[in-house]
């Protein structure tokens, strides 16, 4: 994966609680078998209509959403199948963060692995975030995964929870299978172990 | 053996304790995975990470592989796939299994079904595993007591290489649930009861143990629906401790252990139970006794009533983005604020998926078809779980109900759970469905899915909208 130590980008404000991976890459797109190409199908149903026209009232049709990188949404976001291709999407699109006050744990160590940054903010800073985005469009948040503070130009800015071992890897860009062959003789030992039955 | 230690475990406890291969904070544990089981969705691209690594797959006797999400379910369709990109998928899997030395269970094979009801029938899903897949409802397994775990791509792509996971060591939650379950209330009612109670949110991040009286009332079959459901909480381990139950279903079959080894593992699944006095992180008492049958009304299954009751209305949301999310799923699902859910008519039925496909689903969908036809705007879909399901259905005649009640009886595979095949919803159809996601889309763009039961989706689909099935006429 890329390793991310700071990101700016516009904010997609999209107020919905409950996003499943349904929505974020619905299944006709999951036949495919390499793990790029599903940026078109983001959010497919929700941004095109049943002819692939793009439906003008969803805000990642809308200018100046249509160029952001970071998207704010509502709790348990990424709920729902394991999919991988759905931080494969967001991803493809651009998208390179998340801030929601809650994910679902695949989704969670899915984006993990990709280095999608998942950034988990109470509900009353998800409020102000989204207040900030209605007021004024064009808002950018520039994110420090070193600091893990969240933070934008008036001087808004929040500390995010990140383990100290996922913000190792994304910092690094780190392969977790790579990591996990360095314990390859603590695997063996356990192998070795007598059978339980 | 697990450690001996003085202070009493949780059957999770155990479970994770007796599979750790290394651990040292802040790290996340590293887990050894005792049972692997694969599809043609999830795995393509973990493949080719292999093949781009020069990896190889370290313990092909512990993964096995079957087709299920993409097979079409009408016989003469399976062995000529007309979606060039299924096929495909279908084709790669053949091709990674035969390159890495991994055991198929192919179309055709008496094997072959939807990955979580063919691991417990073959007796490769025991008490005491890791259990991985790359799918969230993995956590069917955990009905045996082992500690399944749904997984991501790259996930499957490391258990392959490594035969291990690293996992955060989720939190413990007890759902006590409290009396028996009422006549004509069943596994599924209670898991969508347990869902609207602690919220599709309310297991993130913790692995559940479901334990009481109802739960050792349950079947191997209706252990695995509430088990299978557990995801949908936000939980993505349920399990149930093993018992007398688990031990007659597992006893005889396929892969399970045999002879001496037999009274062995039995033994040590007896030591697997929660200790008295273990302690959970969060314990949730949930009423069994006054459970009714339960019918979603939205788009997340934790949107839901019992079926006498009605869909709400938007001024019942409790804060503004409740609201919000009812007036949205009103009108997807086009039904009127407040609009009694026996009032809503349905095109389609579905009986089958990982949830609800297995032989008891069917027996009790049979039961209540039996004697009375589909009504006549209703298209009934039946889909056994596996061949296996579907060999004893039609060995106990229930084809014949079916068959004779109107409905198709298809050959087994995911079917319109998730409409990854052929059978799908066309715009605007309603659908009773045994599955698990009402989500917008999932069963086709614009569908409109209710989870039901298999007798209330029976029921439902005879009278041709919702009913209550605790007053069915039965035809025996």
């Amino acid at each position: 994966m890329q390793p991310m130590r700071t990101h700016r980008g516009q904010v997609i404000p999209l107020d919905l609680a409950n996003v499943d991976t349904d929505q974020i890459i619905p299944k006709q797109f999951l036949k495919r078998i390499e793990r790029t190409g599903y940026g078109p199908f983001l959010f497919n149903d929700w941004r095109f209509d049943g002819d692939g026209n793009p439906k003008p009232n969803f805000v990642m049709n809308r200018e100046p959403f249509k160029h952001g990188s970071i998207l704010l949404a509502g709790k348990n976001f990424g709920c729902g199948s394991s999919r991988e291709h759905a931080p494969w999407a967001l991803m493809d699109a651009g998208i390179l963060v998340v801030i929601a006050p809650s994910f679902a744990d695949i989704f969670h160590s899915n984006s993990a692995i990709n280095g999608l940054l998942t950034v988990a903010l109470p509900q009353a800073q998800m409020d102000e975030l989204f207040a900030k985005v209605a007021a004024s469009p064009k808002y950018e948040l520039t994110v420090n995964v070193e600091t893990l503070t969240v933070s934008d130009d008036s001087g808004w800015s929040a500390k995010f929870p990140l383990d100290s071992f996922r913000q190792h890897c994304l910092l690094n860009g780190l392969d977790q299978i790579g990591i996990t062959e360095q314990k390859e003789q603590f695997i063996k030992d356990y192998e070795a172990r007598p059978a339980r039955y | 053996m697990t450690t001996p230690s003085a202070a009493p475990k949780t059957l999770f406890d155990k479970l994770w304790d007796a599979h750790v291969v290394w651990h040292e904070e802040p790290q996340p544990a590293l887990l050894y995975i005792d049972l692997h089981l694969i599809h043609e969705v999830t795995t393509p691209q973990a493949f080719e990470g292999l093949r781009l690594a020069g990896r190889k797959v370290r313990r092909t006797d512990l993964t096995f592989g079957t087709v299920d999400h993409n097979v079409p379910t009408v016989k003469a369709d399976r062995f000529n796939i007309l979606d060039p990109i299924a096929s495909q998928q279908m084709t790669s899997l053949r091709q990674n299994c035969a390159e890495f030395g991994i055991h198929l269970a192919d179309v055709g094979a008496v094997e072959q079904g939807i990955v979580h009801v063919i691991g417990p029938e073959l007796g490769l899903t025991l008490p005491g595993k890791t259990v991985v897949c790359g799918d969230s409802h993995t956590s069917t397994h955990g009905a045996f007591g082992a500690l399944a775990i749904g997984i991501g791509t790259s996930e499957v792509e490391h258990v392959l290489a490594t035969q291990t996971l690293q996992q955060n060591r989720p939190k413990s939650m007890l759902v006590n649930v409290l009396g028996a379950l009422p006549e004509g209330v069943t596994a599924k009612d209670l898991a969508l009861g347990i869902i609207h109670q602690i919220g599709t949110d309310g297991g993130t991040g913790h692995a559940i143990e479901y334990r009481g009286q109802a739960i050792g009332a349950l079947s191997m079959d209706g252990r695995m629906t509430l088990c299978n459901l557990s995801i949908e909480s936000g939980a993505r381990s349920g399990m149930i401790a093993p018992d007398e139950t688990t031990f007659a279903y597992i006893k005889g079959r396929k892969y399970a252990p045999k002879g001496e080894q037999w009274d062995r593992a039995v033994a040590y699944w007896r030591t697997l139970p929660s200790d008295p006095g273990a302690h959970f992180d969060r314990v949730v008492d949930f009423d069994a006794s006054a459970l009714q049958p339960w019918v979603t009304w939205g788009t997340s299954p934790g949107m839901s009533a019992p079926v006498t009751g009605s869909a709400p209305r938007p001024e019942d949301g409790k804060n503004e983005i409740e609201k919000l999310s009812i007036t949205r799923a009103l009108e997807y699902m086009d039904i009127a604020p407040g609009q009694p859910l026996t009032a809503l008519s349905v095109d389609r039925v579905f009986i089958g998926s990982c949830t609800n496909g297995r032989l008891e689903d069917l027996r009790n969908a049979a039961r209540v078809i039996k004697g009375h036809h589909v009504s006549s705007h209703v298209q009934m879909l039946v889909v056994p779980g596996s061949e296996a399901v579907k060999k004893l259905a039609e060995s106990e005649g229930l084809d014949r109900i079916f068959l004779d009640a109107g409905a198709e009886w298809r050959e087994p595979g995911c079917s319109m759970c998730l409409g990854m095949n052929p059978d799908i919803l066309s715009p605007g159809q309603r659908c009773a469905a045994t599955s698990n996601r009402n989500f917008e889309g999932r069963q086709g763009r614009g569908g409109r899915t209710h989870l039901v039961s298999p007798a209330m989706a029976a029921a439902a689909a005879v009278a041709g909208h919702f009913t209550d099935v605790r007053d069915w006429d039965y035809k025996e």
